[in-house]
């Protein structure tokens, strides 16, 4: 199952430690902030857990992959997002 | 709706010549609040007393998305699917009406406080029976004292005919950008700072006390009252039907009537513009501070709506116009307003703490016409990193207008870059004909 890595970036204060251990998915600003560059295929999957595990603020999440049809905050999200792009 | 009609007619003030005027009623006659009367006259009394029953609320719900009224605080999502939502949620709901206006070129939520409290308050208590709340929290800017003491009069004017079975809480809130944001005004109504926070969840489906929670802007749910007396026909008749109603504007700066007027969804920016007596301004900024500056003749003759905006890559965000002089230089201005919102972070999240201080560096060298490396360049790779990267969409928002600056401004920046600034760059700060910097006031007073 594709699973999707979330960052509270209000916890994160970019010890950078997820940027090594899954390099494939997340790189680090110039700032020494992650970017999240996409959703975590099953093949990278343990990496990713041992990302999340590590991160010392536990801002990282991984989260299964949902169907969200309905109206949830994701319709609402997806609407700022394209204000915003 | 003949009544209101009537009123309309009969004011018709020089800054009031728009048709649809609906908010705006009688505004031109005092330079105060309309009490309860006055209220009454313009409007009607609330339908049904202010009580209606079970079917009448889900009524109201039903009206509000019938007439496809949407949040006109910036995002413009749709009113009536946001009350549906907080509807559909378990126990008892919360009603937050956001009066926060904390957009520094954005006049109009003061405006509808100062002059028709009373369809504010309405609207708010009708929501808040229509989703199955029973307390009302009204978020105010708290170094607005004049405001604040005539809403709690206006509340005390209810209290004393026993008007509302709904609790009117109104609360002063410290002054920041982003206090006004709605996650913000729940993390503080919960009794922490005025921080936006990480989202989900969001406000509707665990809030203030972790409720259901609406939050509306307070020129939302002026809107709401109205469809509550007169009904979606009635809202629809004024606007277009992709964009029905009307709506409060700021418009400021080169302007010959600056100031807050009411106009149809779906005016042309070009129309409002010369309704407020623009002339030669050459270039735009929509939207607020989160919006997009433009060369007036490039978005003159596209509608002032979302989907009228989007080709443009604007939004109508909380109805701001600001006509920049000519004469002014626009990369300056950016500059400035950048600084501003770099300094306005809540310092939460990374991108937005670092991020947003070094773009507005690099504009300050560019708007200097002191660069030091290719400044272009750089802000070409850091302003697509910062995006999309905060908990709110500050960063987002500071990132949008910075970039439109270098699009719309391209010759100018490119000669700024080149250590060729332009005249206006020249002109002291205290000289600015620009978009209005709020002086510092209480900056680490988050709570």
């Amino acid at each position: 199952m594709t699973l999707r890595l979330r960052l509270d970036p209000t916890a994160c204060t970019g010890h950078g430690l997820c940027a090594d251990l899954l390099a494939e998915r997340i790189e680090l600003d110039e700032w020494g902030f992650p970017i999240i560059l996409g959703d975590v295929p099953p093949g990278l999957a343990a990496h990713a857990r041992r990302a999340v595990r590590a991160c010392p603020t536990l801002a990282l999440e991984l989260q299964p992959l949902r169907d969200d049809s309905r109206y949830d905050t994701h319709e609402e999200g997806a609407r700022h997002r394209e204000r915003d792009s | 709706m003949s009544q209101l009609r009537d009123y309309a007619d009969e004011a018709a003030g020089p800054r009031e010549r728009t048709a649809g005027r609906r908010l705006t009623v009688g505004w031109q006659h005092a330079g105060r609040p309309a009490d309860l009367r006055e209220h009454y006259e313009r409007y009607g009394p609330l339908p049904d007393g202010g009580r209606a029953g079970r079917r009448g609320r889900a009524g109201l719900v039903d009206a509000v998305a019938a007439a496809g009224l949407t949040g006109r605080g910036g995002a413009g999502f749709p009113t009536g699917t946001k009350m549906r939502a907080v509807v559909s949620r378990r126990g008892p709901a919360v009603v937050v009406a956001n009066g926060m206006e904390s957009e520094p070129a954005s006049e109009k939520d003061q405006a509808l406080l100062a002059r028709a409290p009373h369809l504010v308050l309405d609207g708010a208590v009708l929501a808040a029976q229509a989703v199955g709340a029973d307390t009302v929290h009204l978020c105010l800017d708290r170094t607005r004292h004049w405001q604040i003491d005539e809403v709690l009069r206006a509340i005390e004017e209810r209290d004393q005919v026993g008007l509302d079975p709904i609790r009117l809480l109104v609360h002063e809130l410290p002054r920041h950008y982003v206090a006004s944001e709605e996650t913000a005004l729940v993390r503080w109504l919960n009794g922490g700072e005025a921080k936006p926070t990480a989202t989900p969840p969001r406000p509707f489906e665990r809030g203030v006390q972790r409720r259901p929670t609406l939050v509306d802007n307070v020129e939302t749910l002026a809107h709401v009252a109205l469809i509550a007396r007169f009904g979606p026909h009635w809202f629809r008749a004024a606007g277009r039907p992709d964009c029905p109603g009307t709506m409060l504007v700021t418009v400021a700066g080169a302007v010959r009537d600056p100031g807050v007027y009411e106009i149809e969804a779906g005016a042309r920016v070009g129309d409002v513009l010369a309704m407020s007596g623009e002339s030669d301004s050459g270039s735009v900024l929509i939207g607020g501070y989160f919006g997009t500056w433009h060369a007036t003749p490039d978005i003159a003759g596209l509608p002032l709506t979302t989907a009228g905006l989007r080709p443009a890559g604007a939004a109508p965000g909380a109805g701001v116009l600001f006509a920049l002089p000519a004469g002014s230089c626009g990369i300056t201005e950016a500059a400035r307003v950048l600084g501003y919102l770099a300094r306005q972070s809540a310092q939460q999240c990374g991108p937005c703490r670092f991020g947003l201080p070094a773009i507005a560096e690099d504009f300050a060298q560019l708007a200097a016409g002191r660069p030091e490396g290719d400044v272009l360049q750089r802000l070409a790779r850091r302003l697509p990193v910062i995006t999309g990267r905060g908990a709110c969409r500050h960063p987002d928002g500071a990132v949008r207008m910075a970039a439109s600056a270098l699009t719309a401004f391209a010759a100018d920046a490119r000669a700024h870059a080149a250590g060729r600034p332009c005249l206006g760059a020249h002109r002291r700060r205290t000289d600015s004909a620009g978009p209005p910097i709020p002086r510092p006031g209480a900056e680490d007073e988050w709570r």
